[in-house]
């Protein structure tokens, strides 16, 4: 751990701010293309069993 | 085209056509001011043409989504779309006829709420100008707002949205005139960009609202 | 074989596939190396103190700020010109990622305000530009969630894209007229190639510029994915539906 000084709060809540946002973000699109996925494989399998 | 402009301008006028609510919203929001912020005179003033500008702005926000919805319920719009007049000339006409209804009574009546807040003598003159030259431009670019949200349902809180950020660079310049105006400082520079930004909205944005509604239509 | 050709959902998603994994593992080492040299390997500003560690996040998320709503531009403008619903996908996918740079710039920008401006915020030219954009944003991913038919939506925001553009920069022109700054000059001003970084804080900022960027890529690639699938499963019901 690297000596931060007096502002070793604002340093380190800038981090933690920006890899939560980012975090979110990137579990939120996983979250939605998971589901896309799945939704479109149960798409084309109602698809299949129509014909 | 007068037609439209006569027809646009009869039906705004009928009751419930919301002609003098943008009026009566102007006057309550001056009035609600000194409320939020305390009722020295020496304050007021200093804010007085900040908040003439945002109270004109918003009261020209509210009549926004009546600007096309009604044609689009009763299909005047299709008819329009269709129609030999261009759809930009239609939609330049419907901003005109907003304007008229709506931007010029709230010139008009600027200076009246100014004596409520105080403003300064020399400031006057200021206002009503940055009003009358701004005003148009929040009309054109209400205008383009109205026609991206004219197919939506419960539009209304998505126009403002879409609109306010778009109103940014007009009330920046106009509240910088009628400020400067007040102070007694130079305010040719603001005004003249101002002037600019009305003058390019009219002569642009009309064609980015008329196929924003042919597509919106289609 | 041009880029049209991926103007195809399918060849598009084709490659999508085979370069995301490099993608992502190119964003990850070089976002990781860079922030953790930044933050490790890297000396204390004379006058900032330890806060000049924010620069790490704070210019590589405002750099994508700007960077998505540009890449929206253009793509806005293929689908208006070429009709590529890729395209039009895209600039959809981009939009939140856009969004979440701006926050991330302005509240490392906040934090970082506090401690050397004395204030979390000041209604300077350059953030009050950002909170600009940041509301161009929400309207428009707003206007996509509004409409329902997806073509009619993507032309709307397309042309919406590129009016909010226009006043984008009007608003910053405007912005700067208003108020004069306290926000410094850029760190890399592209124009005139030079910097105003010293060499010991600028290659760690290069790498995370570069990971965020790689990142946004990865992102945006990933995202459209998810639309294009999206919008075939509505395409493979609405058919099922008419009885083919």
């Amino acid at each position: 751990m690297p000596e931060l000084g007096k502002y070793a709060v604002e340093v380190l809540s800038a981090y933690a701010a920006s890899l939560a946002l980012l975090a979110v973000l990137i579990l939120l699109t996983l979250r939605r293309g998971r589901a896309a996925r799945a939704d479109l494989r149960r798409a084309e399998a109602e698809g299949n069993s129509d014909a | 085209m007068t037609a439209l402009l006569i027809r646009d301008l009869r039906l705004a006028m009928r009751a419930g056509g919301g002609f003098g609510l943008a009026l009566a919203f102007f006057l309550i929001v001056v009035v609600l001011i000194p409320f939020s912020v305390g009722p020295e005179a020496s304050l007021l003033s200093v804010i007085a043409p900040g908040v003439l500008w945002l109270g004109a702005l918003l009261s020209c926000l509210l009549s926004l989504d009546r600007l096309l919805a009604i044609d689009f319920e009763d299909g005047t719009l299709d008819v329009l779309a269709t129609a030999p007049l261009p759809l930009e000339a239609a939609l330049s006409i419907k901003a005109l006829a907003h304007w008229l209804t709506t931007g010029l009574p709230l010139v008009l009546a600027a200076p009246v709420l100014g004596v409520l807040l105080n403003l300064p003598g020399q400031g006057y003159l200021w206002l009503v100008a940055s009003l009358a030259l701004g005003t148009p431009a929040l009309s054109v670019i209400g205008t383009f707002g109205a026609a991206l949200t004219v197919g939506i349902k419960r539009g209304g809180l998505l126009l403002s949205l879409l609109v306010l950020p778009l109103y940014i660079p007009t009330l920046i310049f106009g509240a910088e005139v009628a400020r400067r105006g007040a102070q007694g400082t130079d305010a040719t520079t603001p005004l003249l960009m101002l002037a600019g930004i009305t003058l390019a909205t009219i002569a642009l944005l009309p064609f980015a609202s008329a196929s924003v509604l042919r597509r919106g239509l289609r | 074989m041009s880029i049209w050709t991926y103007a195809n959902p399918v060849k598009f998603l084709a490659l999508s596939t085979r370069v995301q994994p490099w993608l992502w593992a190119a964003a990850s080492i070089a976002i990781g190396v860079g922030l953790v040299w930044g933050f490790f390997g890297t000396p204390d500003d004379f006058r900032q103190g330890s806060t000049v560690k924010i620069i790490y996040l704070h210019v590589p998320s405002a750099l994508m700020a700007i960077n998505a709503w540009f890449m929206m531009l253009v793509t806005s403008l293929i689908w208006l010109i070429r009709r590529h619903h890729v395209s039009a996908l895209a600039a959809k996918a981009a939009a939140p990622v856009g969004v979440v740079m701006t926050l991330i710039a302005l509240v490392t920008g906040a934090i970082w305000g506090q401690p050397m401006w004395g204030t979390w915020w000041a209604w300077d030219p350059r953030l009050t530009s950002f909170l600009i954009l940041f509301l161009f944003y929400l309207g428009y991913i707003a206007l996509w969630e509004a409409i329902e038919d997806p073509d009619t939506a993507a032309d709307l925001t397309s042309i919406l894209c590129l009016v909010g553009s226009v006043f984008a920069v009007l608003s910053r022109y405007a912005v700067q007229f208003w108020n004069q700054g306290l926000h410094q000059g850029t760190s890399v001003p592209v124009a005139t190639g030079g910097r105003t970084v010293a060499d010991v804080f600028w290659y760690p900022l290069l790498l995370s510029m570069i990971g965020f960027a790689l990142l946004f890529v990865a992102l945006v690639f990933y995202r459209t994915g998810t639309e294009i699938r999206i919008r075939r499963a509505a395409a493979l019901r609405a058919r099922a539906g008419r009885g083919l």
